[in-house]
């Protein structure tokens, strides 16, 4: 089943919704504005009445898997259930309703939720402030860059280099260069860890910060993350907490105590506000007390019980965005802190722990496993041990797709070939591992038997394999003057 | 399950973690029930005062619009709402088709080639734009003439320092300038004259970036019509609520010389092998999972709900009932100005420039007046001075499809009291 686009399926006979009049004597805008300002063309805009609207998109709503449908094994990006409550809390028109130019005032109960949100926060990750400001991780990771950067400036201390394990993310790199930051790899161990003979010999007096999430996105614990700590503390550089992992270890540990001088948080990881087909998230940053004078403005302070928004910081960055986050978000966020409380914050992570293990062990006979256990909140397999059978991660994603499953991160981390990538979240039920674990062996199986069927998979969703080379040269061509098919939008036909 | 493990105890799992970390208990108070929650929650909202959308005739950046009950209606979708970005699509081609829809209608607005599936906000818009031009002409400057909306100039500064770009206020662009940056209407609402910077700009060798409220597109020539290489904007009034300023939705669009430099997601058409056509991630060899440190920008998650509750909103007016949105919002504010210009003291503070749904006023007592206003239950107008010294005593009303003939009406009363 396909959908066609609102654009196909637009009728030139469809009127438009039924709006107010202006009901005021006033001039038409082509009265007073000038030829120059006026539109030529209209816009093409489809023209479909509200009964299409809603077929089209529930059409498409049933394109999608969901976490609210299946079970979603993402390596790194957390996909744990969202509790339905926080939606209702952030619609409450005393939030949805608010203006963000309204007087100090008159947003109290935004303000005090703001406020509690950053005490719970730093609590979560031992910090002596947060800033919510950020819209996402990267948008995160990019600020606290910019702090760290603006530390070291403020002592006359010009540091060009920041330093980034082989395994990290991709936007930590990306964060780094939007800096500024020339970028230095450190190199992963055998044991999957960061190597720290790789890291001495990496620092220097002109390293700004070492970015490092923990547990690694290997899933494995930087045991030596004191030591690490001490290495780039020593020579002047700060480190800074990548928070993609935070779910492995709420109320067990905190960043803070590692040493980590700055450290994000996915609010749309970790603390379960959706994530929305690609966002909006929400990337709050906390710091410790060298890096506070430098957080964005505003800062939402509490005296005897008032709060205000702060603007007059002389030594902080200035703002990352508009407003004061995707308060949104935060609302979602707290609201989710609220019902679990520090016992239940501890126990999801543990249970993530238990269940990121368990998996692991109903797959290890199935697939390679490059590290030793035990894991933290999520583990890389690698399908190598099947590359005899001409099968790929790529095939096992799609295979687990035609089996009501979502894939794992494949190819990610880098420095594992054929990468799996599995965090089954706390919020999923032993059956619902067993599962997964008993599809994986199925598929294993099968790739002895049937690899083709492996190859030809998806066969159950809307389309089949996409061929993304084919749709890349279409695009050059279009790029290039050779063709009038955009490949990005719809264009119609010339007439 | 701990025993399937082959552990005995949880603590097993965790031994990596140095004992000297390992903390007691999270130092917050223990979990409530989903009542309880929501009691604690509630009691907060109740702490702010919420005006009426007809009784507001704040903006500077977020504004009050009727929003159609479909748009809510497919947000909550809980298959739209809690499903990750994209990564495979043969399993995501619901959002993957709700982006190419988007980056359609932000293209057809515009009328420009092509528009990414969306940016945080309008700032970040304005100065991912900005790193474009800078990377395309190899140039550290960029030009700001007029009233660029102040946080966004403010974000621009702070995204360009970390690359050693200028960010210069004037007019004159010049052989170092990378782009010239306006905004149009402006942020006091006033019409720029969008053509001549753009034709400036491209005289200096540079490119025109127009930031744009995507309301008045369906009145205004779209950047596209007058030359400009890229635009960008804020998204909120394509149906999302104020919310205290987010989340929103950035939007960005450019000719398609300049497609290779766009930052984030872009989404694609591509067929399977039964030729069935579909829509995939496109181009992703601009981004941070594959280019690390060289990739346009480090934007993984960006605001994709929030383009979808935009684009139900598009498609919900279409054309003809976008733009009577926009003449509907132009006429009332053209009937408010000339009512609150018949006040005594009160003027027009740019007599000479046009506008569409915003406007500025030079009043006495410009705070006050706002003070007054808040107390009869109105949420009166904005007070610029804050950000522009030379503004002093200037307000700036708006005026859309929500404020009725009866609400203009207690305005005028009650400001007249």
């Amino acid at each position: 089943m396909t959908e066609p686009l609102s654009f196909e399926k637009s009728r030139g006979s469809a009127g438009p919704p039924r709006l107010p009049d202006a009901n005021v004597t006033a001039p038409e805008p082509s009265q007073l504005l000038g030829p120059e300002h006026i539109r030529s063309k209209a816009p093409g805009l489809p023209r479909l009445s509200e009964p299409e609207i809603m077929r089209h998109y529930s059409r498409l709503a049933s394109m999608n898997y969901s976490i609210s449908e299946q079970f979603y094994p993402l390596g790194s990006c957390t996909m744990k259930y969202n509790p339905v409550v926080n939606e209702t809390a952030a619609a409450l028109p005393g939030f949805a309703g608010l203006h963000p130019y309204q007087d100090e005032d008159s947003v109290q109960g935004a303000l005090e939720l703001m406020w509690r949100l950053e005490r719970a926060l730093s609590a979560v990750v031992g910090v002596e402030r947060v800033t919510l400001q950020p819209a996402a991780g990267a948008h995160g990771e990019w600020t606290a860059l910019r702090m760290i950067q603006a530390y070291h400036h403020s002592r006359g201390d010009a540091r060009t280099e920041v330093l980034v394990p082989d395994s990290a993310h991709g936007t930590n790199p990306a964060s780094a260069a939007l800096s500024g930051f020339h970028v230095v790899e450190v190199r992963s161990g055998r044991d999957g860890r960061i190597s720290l003979a790789d890291l001495e010999s990496k620092l220097s007096p002109s390293v700004a910060a070492l970015m490092l999430t923990n547990p690694n996105t290997l899933g494995l614990f930087e045991r030596q993350i004191l030591d690490i700590a001490e290495m780039v503390h020593a020579t002047g550089a700060m480190l800074y907490y990548d928070g993609a992992n935070l779910n492995a270890f709420m109320g067990i540990c905190r960043p803070g105590d590692m040493g980590f001088d700055a450290v994000h948080m996915n609010l749309h990881k970790t603390f379960t506000t959706p994530h929305g087909g690609g966002g909006p998230g929400a990337g709050p940053v906390g710091v410790k007390a060298d890096l506070v004078p430098f957080l964005p403005t505003p800062t939402v302070e509490r005296t005897n019980g008032h709060l205000t928004l702060d603007f007059k910081r002389p030594k902080s960055i200035g703002r990352v965005r508009t407003f004061y986050g995707n308060f949104g978000m935060l609302v979602r966020a707290y609201a989710y802190i609220v019902a679990m409380g520090g016992d239940g914050l501890t126990q999801a992570s543990r249970d993530a722990v238990l269940s990121a293990n368990y998996l692991r062990k109903q797959v290890e006979d199935d697939l390679e496993m490059p590290h030793d256990g035990p894991c933290m909140h999520e583990f890389v397999a690698s399908a190598r041990n099947l590359a005899q059978d001409g099968i790929k991660a790529l095939d096992i994603a799609k295979a687990l797709l035609d089996r009501d499953f979502y894939a794992p991160t494949v190819y990610f981390p880098l420095v594992v070939p054929e990468a799996i990538m599995v965090e089954p979240t706390e919020t999923e039920s032993k059956a619902t591992l067993d599962a997964f674990g008993a599809a994986i062996k199925e598929i294993v199986a099968q790739a002895k038997t049937n690899p083709q069927a492996l190859h030809d998979a998806p066969q159950t969703l809307p389309v089949g394999r996409l061929d993304e080379v084919a749709a890349a040269r279409r695009i050059n061509a279009y790029l290039q003057g050779q063709s009038d098919d955009p490949v990005l939008r719809w264009k119609a036909a010339e007439k | 399950m701990l025993a399937a493990i082959g552990v005995q105890s949880m603590d097993e799992l965790l031994l990596d973690i140095p004992s000297s970390l390992r903390i007691k208990a999270l130092e917050l108070p223990a979990g409530l029930s989903e009542f309880e929650t929501m009691a604690e929650i509630a009691s907060l909202a109740a702490r702010n005062r919420v005006f009426p959308d007809r009784l507001t005739f704040r903006g500077g950046g977020v504004y009050r619009r009727f929003i159609p009950a479909a748009v809510a209606a497919v947000t909550s979708k809980p298959e739209f709402y809690t499903a990750y970005t994209p990564y495979q699509p043969e399993a995501s081609q619901g959002t993957l088709q709700a982006i190419f829809e988007f980056q359609t209608l932000i293209a057809e607005l515009t009328a420009l080639d092509v528009a990414n599936a969306s940016l945080y906000d309008g700032a970040t818009a304005v100065a991912e734009a900005a790193m474009m031009a800078h990377v395309h002409t190899g140039r550290n400057e960029v030009v700001v003439p007029g009233y660029l909306h102040p946080e966004y100039m403010e974000v621009l500064r702070v995204f360009s320092e970390g690359r050693g770009i200028k960010v210069r206020r004037g007019t004159e662009p010049g052989p170092k300038t990378a782009a010239v940056i306006f905004q149009q209407p402006d942020f006091l609402g006033l019409l720029v004259d969008a053509r001549s910077l753009t034709e400036s700009a491209h005289a200096a060798g540079a490119l025109a970036i127009a930031c744009v409220d995507p309301i008045s597109l369906a009145i205004l020539a779209p950047p596209g019509e007058y030359g400009a290489d890229i635009a960008v904007g804020e998204g909120q009034q394509l149906g999302l609520s104020p919310s205290y300023g987010g989340p929103h939705v950035g939007f960005i669009s450019c000719r398609k010389e300049l497609v290779r430099r766009l930052p984030g997601r872009l989404v694609g058409t591509a067929y399977d092998k039964q030729g069935r056509r579909g829509f995939t991630l496109a181009l992703a060899a601009r981004e941070q999972h594959i280019r690390r440190e060289k990739a346009t920008s480090n934007i993984c998650t960006n605001h994709s709900l929030c383009a979808l509750a935009a684009s139900v909103y598009m498609t919900y007016m279409g054309p003809d009932g976008l733009r009577q949105v926009a003449e509907v919002s132009f006429k009332r504010a053209h009937a408010l100005s000339e009512r609150l210009a018949a006040l005594p003291g009160w003027e027009p503070a740019f007599p000479d420039r046009q506008f569409l749904n915003e406007f500025p006023m030079r009043v006495p007592k410009g705070p006050a007046v706002v003070r007054k206003l808040a107390r009869k239950g109105i949420l009166g107008p904005l007070d610029v001075h804050r950000w522009f010294r030379e503004l002093k005593g200037v307000l700036t009303f708006t005026c859309t499809e929500v404020n009725d003939p009866r609400a203009l009406d207690e305005l005028v009363a009650a400001l007249e009291s």
